[in-house]
């Protein structure tokens, strides 16, 4: 691997660039590996990482039926905050977001970890005490986290509609100075640079079409490349666990459900942090490009198909505008849909499951991008141990049978809700 | 005309009997009606309009169309200014202002060029490799981001709120055709012939598409475009984009119907939003010409062939005098032979070697030379095209060898071929099929309700587009069950060359020595280079996703309409593979980018979101009451009896009056729901925790509802008014949400049961009359009826009047007091209120607003939404009690699992203040009184007051334990706050806890 600096960078310049080599090899798969990862987004290519980083698990193989990081992790905001509020949540994100502030130097790939701030604005006092409380736990778990006023959110962020005109007040804001973003192609890119390094083969355009099964357990994958047998098979497929678990019989407590996301056309910098408009379910950043990256809400159907519908385009354009009223002359540059399992409670699950060989990283909900590193640290811990790792123990598949809901938003078993 | 130096004294679709001035950087242009701005910036010879994103390299215009990388500008003034207009595209008016978007000192002297002599440290994805920094746990990259953001993005922002309005149409069709070129005016025509309604969309100004940029053919045009326009059936939409298809056969369009003006007219909309749900469709979107690839294609003067002909058929713009036109298909010759005739030098260097006779001996008659297998290898020329480098073509595709030549010339206009304009298709969630003859990605497969036609459906010459569009046009219409007759259309009568003939596409032209040069542009806003290309193969971003991504080709303002087939054409030569294996990107909306304005419509500022007002609200707003936003309404917050009287002074001064003598709340909000049938008790015994099958008629109880999962969802009082009809009250926040629930159970667990459930939080105005005069007051206002503490017993109803209005008194306390609901029809709320004031002047009555009627229950120690916040149970809640155990209930099951039984749970406590004169924050965490003050805590404060009757701050919060933990000394700990508060936990009902003053 070479490794990636100004000074490789000024030495290959003088060559024409032609001495690089491949970031990831391209190799055939293995008749059979220890771990077999399905999935190779960032979670999957990170749990790949760290089975091969922190636990010497190197016969490991990562299967995408398509390209690496051509789901959610390439079709998400950006955003990665650590503000969770309930046990079994809170430290999870925040061991996340200590990790992507190490991250590029830990992959040499700069990952572009900005670490903007991200403002969840409040509009009624109901909603200020909210944030308090979340701001607390935050704050007693050793995190960041600040409330603004109404006056200093104005002084920070003065393009917003403070005006008599705005429908919801701005009366103050949660603020988390670390939260920010990623470029996330490159987590993609540098997660599988990183594991291709030590050993773990990727194997892209390798579709799994259902799992071998002896005895009950599972022993490898069929694939559209053959078969391939593994000691353990992990799948980290966003939007398709529900499908690929049927395979082995289970039936998870899932809905996969379609997001859109949103970029205009490039800018001159405009908007310095992420800005969450809780009033609407709206929320908003710049790129380094200059793109503004925007998100709503769940278009609400079931669906596989990554593409959405005009209502939550005009929803969510309509928040924008509502918000920012300068925004109104931009203009939408793409538009696109990513497909994503969602809980009964709106938190993930990471667990080995029911089925021996069988383990289970899905139901992200919205929140996957963020929770990308410690997501593939307590994946890659509990395939390595068959335990759980601390920050992943309530994770399971159990909590919705004994009750232990994770639930940041109150809003019971409504899997569109969270 | 000396100020238009490139301006033809005849020909075009402009009015040269109207000049007008528009301003560009600063300089005055003429213009005329039918100009955009940049055929009036090159009819007065403006070269560079741009610079590049990356290495800030001089740009002109490049086409005539929507596909515009290089002609981006910041069109217009203060607040309706906009970034990244296309030239190309934007209509020219009197006193139009626009400028170049980068460039310092200026466009045309830009020191940010400088970057260019750093370029080969700056390959694709440099980035990605660098600004890593030495050591970690540093800011170095934020550091090097700071200047990279400065240096990227294009146009400003407006600074202020739009000034403009936007409208929302939807609109509905038999069939919709998009795209009023040959293909389209054609199935436009045999749709409505057969008897479909049909909206034709197109997003010029003018119907005809590629006909408007030809000189013949107008008849044909004028026929078709006069029947088309004839027709009752059609409703024609010009200026107007189809920028996306969606599933279910609704397509988004945006018409600029004013966007061609300074200032719209006034109560005229800037841009119109349609959504067009239309049963089939018609897809005439045309083809966009692919450049060529070759040394120094992006400097000024290098221009797309087909733009040149439209500059000089359309605008009467001859943009050069020495023209190279360099091709590999037979479309050019056609321009050439115009431009010729023009009194342009024309030389057309063409890849293919064996030319049809009939072509040479056309260019021949034209005066027009020819270099048939030659390619232009470079260009030359600084911030403008001066000369061309041929040399001929050999072997390998893109090849060729010495010895070269020179060409002076002004312009080169490039054609590669064509590409289809797909992306409505793709949209619908449709891979295209690239198609080795026509070599073009072409739709595959067929969806039932589109139908392609034209060019993007492979049509190269306008009659297979006319036959394509006619055949399209019925087939449509077809699909929307219209049969008739549509007769038939003959093609207009013009020289037609098309693109196919012997076409050939290659990614990039090499130089003699086998090597593409250096300055060869895929992507010209983006700048990326064949380099770049040949790097993300290298380092193994293979995928067309990746090599998108890694390079950012593709990813501009334009995506990709002229970068994106010839990337790929350049990586499937690296992979070694053909263009099919390697496929396309997936084309997203908005075909074009389309203004957020125009989406939102009239959904803004107040009109954002429905603002619900109680029929009482007048009187509050008449009253000097301060608002507050709860959900969706605006309920009054509290009434200041002075203008400095703060919210805390008011709200304490409120709740005592209401404790002393008697006051008024509005608590119209509250969710109301009539449940009748014969099952009606039966029902709400599944969907309360409580019995209420017992309730007598004449009664009211108080209700508790799970959720499935056992959490509680929601509580109210339900009255049963008979035997057969309850009528239920819910929170004001769960209103909308429990009636969704309720329906939901009667119409799939419990469809058996006889019940109807009907919203009636509208048909009621209510008003909490609280306080010890309560009674004293209610029956001085309705004298008939009698409520005396036999008559009406606390949770019992009467039927009253007030004025002659019906109306329904509750006898029920929220407050503690004595107290009642009034139900009035809603339309009498208003004065039912009036009068109640009126009669109760002399008992004192005073109106109280929901911060006071919060400190109120709190000191009573009822829970609301901070309790209810979907993860409490009803132990949690002290709630228990209502849990029947005679019966099942939604959520008992589940309420029964054992996280939700642990004794251990945080309860339902008050807390009290050791030091009455601080105050608690609501979102505090509650720690043991010693001990550290870390993790999650033993829970938090849910809601606070000051009590004006205890005198001092009491709170309720959930806290673990918490009903074995009376009389603790706990700590409440803001962090944020910095402040840490001992309070004692007590019971949370902190006044007249045996309900002596509400039975009174």
């Amino acid at each position: 691997m070479t490794h990636y600096s100004a000074l490789s960078l000024v030495a290959k310049a003088f060559s024409g660039h032609r001495s690089w080599s491949r970031a990831w090899r391209d190799p055939v798969p293995k008749p059979a590996y220890d771990i077999v990862i399905v999935g190779g987004g960032g979670h999957g290519l990170a749990t790949a990482y760290y089975l091969a980083k922190e636990h010497g698990l190197r016969n490991v193989a990562v299967i995408e039926k398509g390209w690496l990081g051509g789901g959610n992790t390439g079709r998400n905001t950006t955003i990665v905050r650590s503000n969770y509020m309930m046990p079994g949540n809170t430290m999870f994100y925040e061991r996340s977001l200590r990790l992507w502030e190490q991250l590029s130097q830990d992959l040499n790939f700069n990952q572009m970890v900005s670490q903007r701030g991200q403002f969840n604005l409040c509009h009624s006092p109901a909603s200020l005490d909210a944030a308090r409380r979340r701001g607390n736990v935050m704050r007693a778990n050793g995190i960041d986290a600040e409330l603004f006023s109404r006056e200093e959110v104005m002084r920070r962020l003065p393009y917003l509609d403070y005006s008599d005109d705005a429908r919801f007040p701005i009366i103050g804001s949660l603020f988390q100075p670390r939260a920010g973003t990623v470029r996330h192609d490159a987590v993609a890119w540098g997660y599988a640079r990183g594991a291709d390094a030590l050993g773990v083969d990727i194997i892209q355009q390798c579709e799994v079409t259902g799992f071998i099964l002896e005895r009950g357990a599972v022993v490898g994958v069929e694939t559209s490349k053959g078969p391939i047998r593994a000691k353990k098979v992990g799948t980290a497929v966003s939007g398709h666990t529900g499908y690929l678990a049927a395979k082995v019989g289970l039936r998870l407590p899932l809905e996969t459900h379609v997001l859109q996301a949103f970029v205009t056309e490039p800018l001159r910098p405009m908007i310095d942090s992420v800005i969450s408009y809780a009033a609407a379910h709206f929320y908003i950043s710049q790129s380094d490009k200059g793109d503004l990256v925007l998100g709503g809400d769940l278009d609400g159907y079931n669906t596989y198909a990554q593409r959405g519908g005009l209502p939550l385009v005009e929803h969510t354009f309509a928040s924008a505008k509502a918000l920012i009223p300068s925004i109104s002359r931009l203009r939408l540059m793409r538009q696109w849909g990513g497909v994503m399992d969602m809980t009964m409670d709106g938190s993930p699950i990471i667990c080995k499951s029911p089925v021996d060989g069988f383990y289970i990283n899905g139901g992200w909900c919205y929140g996957g991008f963020k929770a990308t590193p410690a997501s593939g640290y307590c994946f890659a811990w509990t395939l390595a141990k068959d335990e759980p790792h601390p920050d992943n123990a309530e994770f399971t598949l159990d909590r919705f049978r004994n009750g232990y809901q994770i639930d940041e938003k109150g809003m019971g078993p409504t899997p569109n809700a969270h | 005309m000396t100020m238009q130096p490139n301006r033809l004294a005849v020909g075009g679709r402009i009015d040269r009997g109207t000049t007008f001035s528009i301003r560009f950087n600063d300089r005055d242009i003429v213009a005329h009606p039918g100009d955009t701005l940049a055929s009036a910036l090159l009819a007065n010879g403006v070269k560079i309009v741009g610079r590049s994103f990356k290495y800030h390299r001089p740009r002109g215009v490049f086409s005539a169309g929507v596909e515009e990388p290089n002609a981006l500008v910041q069109l217009r003034e203060g607040a309706r200014t906009e970034p990244n207009s296309r030239a190309t595209t934007v209509e020219a008016y009197p006193g139009l202002v626009a400028r170049s978007q980068s460039g310092w000192p200026s466009v045309d002297t830009d020191l940010g060029a400088i970057v260019g002599a750093f370029a080969r440290f700056m390959p694709a994805g440099f980035y990605y490799k660098t600004f890593i920094g030495p050591f970690r746990n540093t800011r170095w990259w934020m550091f090097c981001e700071h200047f990279i953001r400065r240096a990227a993005g294009t146009g400003i922002a407006p600074a202020a709120p739009d000034p403009d309005t936007y409208e929302k149409v939807n609109a509905f069709c038999d069939v919709l055709v998009v795209g009023a070129g040959p293909a389209g005016l054609s199935a436009a025509l045999a749709a409505a012939r057969a008897g479909a309604r049909v909206i034709l969309a197109e997003q010029d100004r003018d119907l005809g598409g590629s006909l408007l940029d030809q000189t013949v053919g107008d008849t044909w045009l004028r026929a078709t475009v006069d029947e088309v326009a004839s027709l009752p059936n059609v409703r024609i939409l010009t200026r107007t984009t189809t920028f996306g298809a969606f599933d279910g056969d609704v397509y988004g369009l945006v018409e600029r119907a004013w966007d061609h003006v300074d200032v719209p007219p006034p109560h005229q909309p800037r841009q119109r939003y349609w959504v067009v749900r239309a049963r089939s469709a018609v897809m005439a979107t045309g083809a966009i010409e692919r450049p060529l690839v070759f040394g120094g294609n992006d400097l000024p003067g290098v221009m797309s062939a087909s733009a040149l002909r439209a500059y000089l058929n359309r605008y009467g713009v001859l943009c050069g005098r020495k023209i190279v036109l360099f091709t590999a298909n037979d479309s050019v010759y056609a321009t050439a032979g115009e431009l010729a005739r023009a009194g342009a030098a024309v030389t057309i260097v063409d890849m293919r070697s064996d030319l049809p006779e009939e072509l040479r001996s056309r260019t021949a008659a034209a005066k027009v030379d020819v270099l048939a297998g030659f390619a232009v290898v470079n260009t030359h020329g600084g911030k403008a095209v001066t000369a061309v480098t041929v040399a001929a073509v050999s072997g390998r595709e893109g090849g060729t060898k010495g010895p070269v030549r020179r060409i002076d010339c002004d312009v080169v206009g490039v054609s590669g071929g064509f590409t289809p304009t797909l992306h409505l298709w793709s949209q619908r969630g449709r891979k295209p099929r690239f198609d080795t003859d026509k070599l073009a990605f072409l739709p595959d497969g067929s969806i039932p309700t589109l139908v392609c036609a034209g060019a993007c459906a492979g049509a190269d010459t306008i009659t297979d587009a006319v036959s394509s569009g006619f055949a399209a046009g019925a087939k449509a219409a077809a699909a929307a069950d219209f049969v008739g007759d549509a007769g038939a259309l003959a093609p207009p009568k013009l020289a037609d060359d098309g693109w196919q003939r012997g076409a050939m596409l290659i990614s990039a032209v090499r130089a003699p020595d086998g090597e593409i040069p250096a300055k060869s542009f895929f992507d010209l806003q983006h700048d990326v280079k064949s380099t770049d290309i040949e790097l993300a193969h290298r380092e193994g971003y293979v995928s067309v996703e990746h090599l998108k991504r890694y390079t950012t080709n593709g990813m501009a303002t334009d995506q990709g309409k002229t970068s994106n087939v010839n990337a790929l054409a350049r990586l499937a030569e690296l992979r070694g593979s053909p263009i099919p294996a390697v496929g396309t990107t997936t084309f997203r909306p908005p075909y074009t980018p389309v203004a957020f304005g125009a989406i939102v419509g009239h959904e803004i500022g107040r009109h954002f979101r429905p603002t619900r007002l109680s029929p009482i609200h007048g009187w509050h707003a008449a009253r000097g009451a301060a608002f507050i936003d709860a959900g969706s309404w605006s309920r009054p917050r509290y009434y200041p009896v002075s203008p400095g009287e703060d919210v805390q002074a008011g709200y304490i001064r409120e709740a005592r009056h209401v404790r002393a003598a008697v006051g008024l709340v509005d608590v119209s909000p509250l969710g109301k729901i009539a449940v009748q049938g014969p099952d009606a008790a039966e029902f709400l015994d599944r969907v309360y925790t409580n019995m209420f099958s017992t309730l007598k008629v004449g009664r009211l109880r108080y209700g508790v509802m799970l959720r499935d999962d056992g959490f509680v969802f929601d509580d109210g009082t339900t009255a049963r008014l008979s035997e057969t009809e309850f009528f239920m009250s819910t929170t004001t926040v769960n209103a909308g949400k429990v009636m969704a629930r309720l329906e939901f159970l009667l119409q799939t667990a419990w469809s058996d049961l006889k019940v109807q459930v009907t919203s009636v939080s509208d048909q009621w105005a209510t008003i909490a009359v609280a306080g010890p005069k309560s009674r004293t007051l209610l029956q001085a206002t309705c004298g008939a009826a009698d409520l005396s503490a036999q008559a009406l017993p606390n949770m019992a109803f009467a039927c009253a009047a007030i004025d002659g209005v019906p109306v329904r008194i509750h006898r029920m306390s929220y407050s503690g007091e004595l107290a009642f609901e009034v139900y009035i029809p809603a339309r009498y709320g208003h004065s039912a209120w009036a009068e109640l004031m009126r009669v109760g002047e002399p008992f004192g009555v005073a109106p109280y607003g929901t911060e006071a009627m919060g400190a109120l229950r709190i000191e009573k120690g009822h829970v609301a939404g901070g309790e209810l916040d979907g993860r409490t149970t009803l132990k949690d809640l002290a709630l228990e009690r209502f849990a029947s155990t005679k019966k099942s209930f939604a959520g008992c099951v589940l309420r029964k699992r054992p996280v939700l039984e642990d004794p251990t749970r945080p309860s339902l406590v008050g807390l009290m203040t050791i030091d009455k004169t601080v105050s608690i924050k609501a979102g505090s965490l509650l720690f043991p009184a010693t001990g550290d003050i870390a993790g999650h805590g033993d829970g938090h404060v849910t809601s606070t007051t000051f009590s004006p009757t205890l005198g001092g701050h009491i709170a309720l919060g959930l806290l673990a334990r918490g009903p074995a933990r009376l009389g603790e000394t706990i700590r409440c700990v803001d962090f944020l706050g910095g402040t840490t508060v001992n309070c004692v936990v007590t019971a949370p009902c902190f006044v007249d806890p045996e309900g002596v003053r509400q039975n009174a």
